[in-house]
């Protein structure tokens, strides 16, 4: 049964047969088999995702378009999605990277937008203990820097966490955003029957073929090497010379609509280019350049080659812009029409190929309905413990510090390019943000996950992502506008999964309805699960948020001798989940803290307003590792010590716990902070000295400077 | 005083470095193409990854059309400065010594680093305090200097060495230290650091100004000659 093959069910392919009206043929099976592919039509998650808020005052472009777009003021819109690309780096980590930053730069310059950062979120095993983990590591942030530096776009931000349930799928998560005059967004929608379809970009070639549901769509098993041909290959240099051509068309008026290729090809792009603009299109497959001789049509039609936009054309424009195309030396060439009809058809010269309704291909795939049930056991085994007992409060926090979760990440980031384009304010570890300067205004932008919180409470974890992302941007006083996110779970048939999902997505939606932050677009990936079990649920969420002068951007460092620190909102830490319990060897189990959404958005404007006004010197969230690495981090990214007494009895929970997004250290001149109107303000120290000296109850400790920082900057760079 | 900006297909830091020239005087790209340097009194060749640079840095870049012009501009004394890929372009056009070698780490690297001015009696440092150290980023793969051990003794003989990474800050491992090189003739420049993104605090540090206000003020003597 060849639609087997291609995964489809007997039930899928009955109504394919129905919807037809005949049996479908060879080229139209292998469309519909990947427009009909979890990849393609979020058949298990799109009834779900209509649980999360999409509209607010400053959205322009909401999901469904190939980039999320919001309103910055001054007529400038800022473009940006977050997506996945999962599956193609377990195979191959270095082009399955590095395409998975080009795909994400072009969804963003297909909205008209010049892509000006990347940031990426990435998930691998164990470093200490597998070498696939570490190869994974090495070569997906080369293949990152590979794409990011030779195009010209900074990657400015970034997280990297290590969990054993990612050893066999590695999580490549990447999120691009861009700047536009409002005048050149473009939708994707084709218009006006007549109007030519103009392929730009690489040839097209037999790589990536199926890679939609070969690849994204199932589960990885044995064997996956015979895969490795459905990885596509990137060429930045092509990419670059395609961005510049495709802003120039837009900037010259000479597009009706713009489109990537991304999975599924010619397939995917003209069906949806079709649908959004209810209209038929119609594609010779003999007039598309070939990298290759011999390829069929359906191959022509599915294949994933990188660097290809579609862009419809008025037909007096066509050789216009064929001329600009030739001044960037990018391939361009007439393949199609836009029709009338509603029907998408594929030929060869004179010879029809395929003839689908294009509602068929795009709106009719089943969804399904979850079957979710909260497991009865626990999910994910207890890794083994790295701590055993009997360490002293200043051995944990040098413990934690050099952890590969919270360790310096300076290894990884001192490989991207993170100033081109002449816009970046706060460099990596500079602030808990990046700010990018537009001249008038700046914008900011964090990128969040933490799967092993989300494993133990999938609701609260979920929401805890999403408030750690908007106390991000309030650290560095910025106002969130709007979200991306990226659903990475496992097979969403297995109830447990299942309830992960509908939890994390129950949670991502009360966090945003609390924020006021919509989600203007994203990307699910499914199907994260090796014979050993599900990956963490691990919704990653990309946040953008603006504010007014790029010169008070928040540091996360300590600036002052003498300055007082306090901690500003109201939190209850605690160890479940923390980093300190995995390394003392704790399976993620629930129930995380309390999350009063309320205050904990008050705190954020709270913190948001004091940055910008001048009044706190410094401000860094309460996360991974609690309040001690939290004060440990602003020491050593100010070069400053501290002395810290804190009101409690000095227990693990009060120093290392953990409760994200609620909380944040700040420091700053103490009639300063104390008119800041900052809600549960307490004063617990002093900026000064070289060490970070910190007592609360019995417990009291002093550490060198050097000595936090040779663990913090160690932990990772043995690895990467 | 107008700069011109060699773009070529892949280049990155093209505009970057017409921004930080704008902000001496006047700037213009110069697209790869053309024969045309617009009557510009110093060229500028940027950082990036021209062609791609899949064959080896630099290597393609050197046989565009403009490039011909900017090498008949060198020769008439013009003044050229080759930042990171441009340092790369114009070694391998034969207008600087050395050769740029892929790093030790054989990784990309982004990082402030110091550099120290050697000497400030230049075209391209005399807005500079020999001794004096500035603060400007490097960002590459391929910037270790190289030159066999008489040449490098003969370049630093001749003076030729303009800046070096500051003690234990050389990134790269280029030989002896060495951040940037002249030609003989003291007009052609190259250099792996990037000063055009040290031109503003804001961003960083404003130390690469220098660069560029040395530039400024050495056409204008001459102008004024």
């Amino acid at each position: 049964m060849r639609h087997r093959e291609l995964g489809l069910t007997d039930a899928e392919y009955e109504l394919i047969v129905a919807k037809l009206g005949r049996e479908p043929g060879h080229v139209e099976l292998a469309m519909f088999s990947l427009m009909w592919s979890e990849h393609c039509a979020y058949k298990h998650s799109k009834k779900l995702l209509r649980r999360l808020p999409t509209e607010g005052p400053h959205v322009l472009l909401g999901p469904g378009e190939n980039a999320g777009v919001v309103d910055v003021g001054g007529g400038i819109a800022v473009a940006f999605k977050v997506e996945s690309h999962n599956h193609p780096s377990a195979v191959e980590p270095f082009q399955g990277a590095a395409t998975g930053v080009g795909g994400i730069l072009r969804d963003v310059f297909a909205v008209g937008a010049r892509p000006i950062a990347v940031l990426d979120s990435l998930r691998f095993g164990e470093p200490a203990t597998s070498a696939r983990s570490r190869f994974l590591l090495e070569r997906a942030v080369a293949g990152i820097g590979h794409y990011g530096n030779s195009i010209g776009v900074a990657t400015v931000g970034g997280e990297i966490y290590f969990e054993s349930s990612y050893e066999q799928n590695c999580l490549i998560n990447a999120m691009c955003l861009g700047l536009a005059p409002r005048e050149r967004l473009i939708r994707s929608a084709a218009a006006g029957p007549g109007n030519v379809l103009v392929l730009l970009g690489a040839l097209t070639g037999r790589d990536g073929i199926g890679g939609a549901s070969v690849l994204a769509s199932a589960e990885l098993g044995e064997a996956d090497d015979a895969k490795r041909p459905s990885v596509q290959i990137g060429d930045p240099f092509a990419e670059k010379k395609l961005l510049e051509c495709s802003l120039e068309l837009l900037d010259r008026r000479l597009l009706v609509s713009l489109q990537d290729l991304g999975a599924a090809g010619l397939t995917s792009s003209s069906a949806e280019m079709a649908s959004k603009g209810e209209v038929g299109l119609d594609i010779d497959v003999a007039k598309v350049p070939l990298r290759e001789p011999g390829m069929e049509s359906f191959e022509i039609m599915i294949s994933e080659s990188q660097e290809r936009m579609l862009g419809v054309v008025e037909p007096d424009r066509v050789a216009e812009v064929l001329a600009v195309c030739e001044r960037w030396e990018t391939l361009a060439t007439p393949i199609g029409e836009v029709t009338a009809g509603a029907e998408l058809r594929v030929l060869r010269g004179e010879t029809v190929e395929a003839e689908i309704p294009v509602a068929a291909l795009v709106d009719d795939c089943p969804l399904y309905d979850l079957d979710p049930a909260a497991p009865d056991r626990p999910l994910y085994a207890a890794p083994p413990p790295l701590l055993h007992g009997g360490e002293t409060p200043d051995e944990l926090l040098l413990a934690l510090l050099a952890s590969a979760n919270i360790a310096s990440r300076r290894p990884v980031f001192e490989q991207y390019d993170c100033i081109v384009q002449s816009r970046t304010v706060r460099r990596p570890d500079a602030a808990d943000a990046a700010v990018l300067d537009l001249g008038r205004g700046a914008i900011a932008v964090s990128i969040d996950g933490n799967g092993r919180r989300v494993a133990g409470d999938p609701r609260r974890g979920a929401a805890e992502v999403v408030f750690e992302c908007a106390a991000n941007l309030a650290c560095v006083g910025a106002e969130p506008l709007g979200l991306t996110n990226c659903l990475n779970f496992g097979n969403p048939e297995k109830p447990h999964v299942a309830w992960q999902l509908t939890e994390a997505v129950e949670g991502l939606a009360e966090a945003c309805e609390a924020l006021t932050i919509p989600v203007v677009g994203g990307n699910v990936s499914l199907y994260n699960e090796a014979p050993t079990g599900p990956i963490f649920p691990t919704p990653v969420v990309g946040m953008v948020g603006k504010l007014p002068d790029a010169a008070r951007a928040g540091r996360l460092g300590l600036a002052h001798e003498g300055d007082a620190i306090a901690i500003v909102g109201s939190f209850t830490p605690g160890l479940a989940c923390s980093e300190l319990a995995k390394l003392r060897g704790a399976a993620p189990e629930g129930p995380l803290p309390d999350l009063d959404r309320a205050s904990a958005a008050a705190t954020h404007a709270a913190v948001r307003e004091a940055v910008r006004s001048g009044a706190l010197a410094s401000a860094h969230d309460v996360a991974e590792g609690g309040l001690a690495v939290a004060l440990a981090e602003a020491c050593l990214a100010g070069g400053l010590g501290a002395e810290v007494a804190l009101a409690g009895e000095g227990g693990d929970a009060e120093l290392f716990g953990e409760a994200p997004g609620r909380a944040f250290i700040v420091s700053g001149a103490e009639a300063a902070l104390r008119g800041a109107a900052l809600p549960g303000l307490r004063v617990i120290g002093r900026v000064g000295g070289d060490a970070l000296e910190l007592s609360a109850g019995a417990v009291q400790f002093k550490v060198a400077l050097s000595e936090l920082r040779a663990a913090r900057e160690g932990g990772l760079v043995q690895f990467a | 005083m107008k700069f011109g900006i060699v773009r070529f297909p892949g280049s990155c830091d093209d505009v970057d470095a017409l921004l930080a020239a704008e902000r001496v005087g006047e700037a213009a790209m110069l697209w790869h193409a053309e024969r045309d340097l617009q009557d510009v009194d110093a060229v500028i060749v940027p950082g990036g990854f021209s062609y791609g640079d899949y064959l080896r840095a630099g290597a393609i870049a050197r046989f565009a059309p403009v490039m011909e012009e900017v090498a008949e501009f060198a020769r008439a004394g013009g003044l050229v400065l080759g930042i990171c890929n441009g340092f790369q372009v114009l070694c391998e056009a034969g207008l600087l010594p050395g050769a740029l070698l892929p790093n030790v780490s054989l990784r990309f690297i982004c990082r402030q680093v110091g550099l120290e001015v050697v000497r400030s009696d230049t075209a391209f440092t005399c807005a500079a305090t020999a001794g004096s150290r500035l603060s400007i980023p490097v960002k590459h793969t391929t910037g270790r200097f190289y030159a066999p051990e008489a040449e490098l003794d003969r370049l630093q003989a001749a003076g030729q060495v303009l800046l070096r990474y500051a003690p234990a800050q050389n990134p790269n491992g280029s030989a002896r230290d060495i951040a940037g090189v002249a030609n003989e003739a003291g007009n052609v420049f190259g250099l792996m650091p990037h000063p055009e993104h040290a031109v503003d605090p804001l961003t960083g540090s404003a130390d690469g100004l220098t660069i560029f206000e040395s530039m400024r003020a050495q056409v204008a003597d001459r102008i004024s000659v």
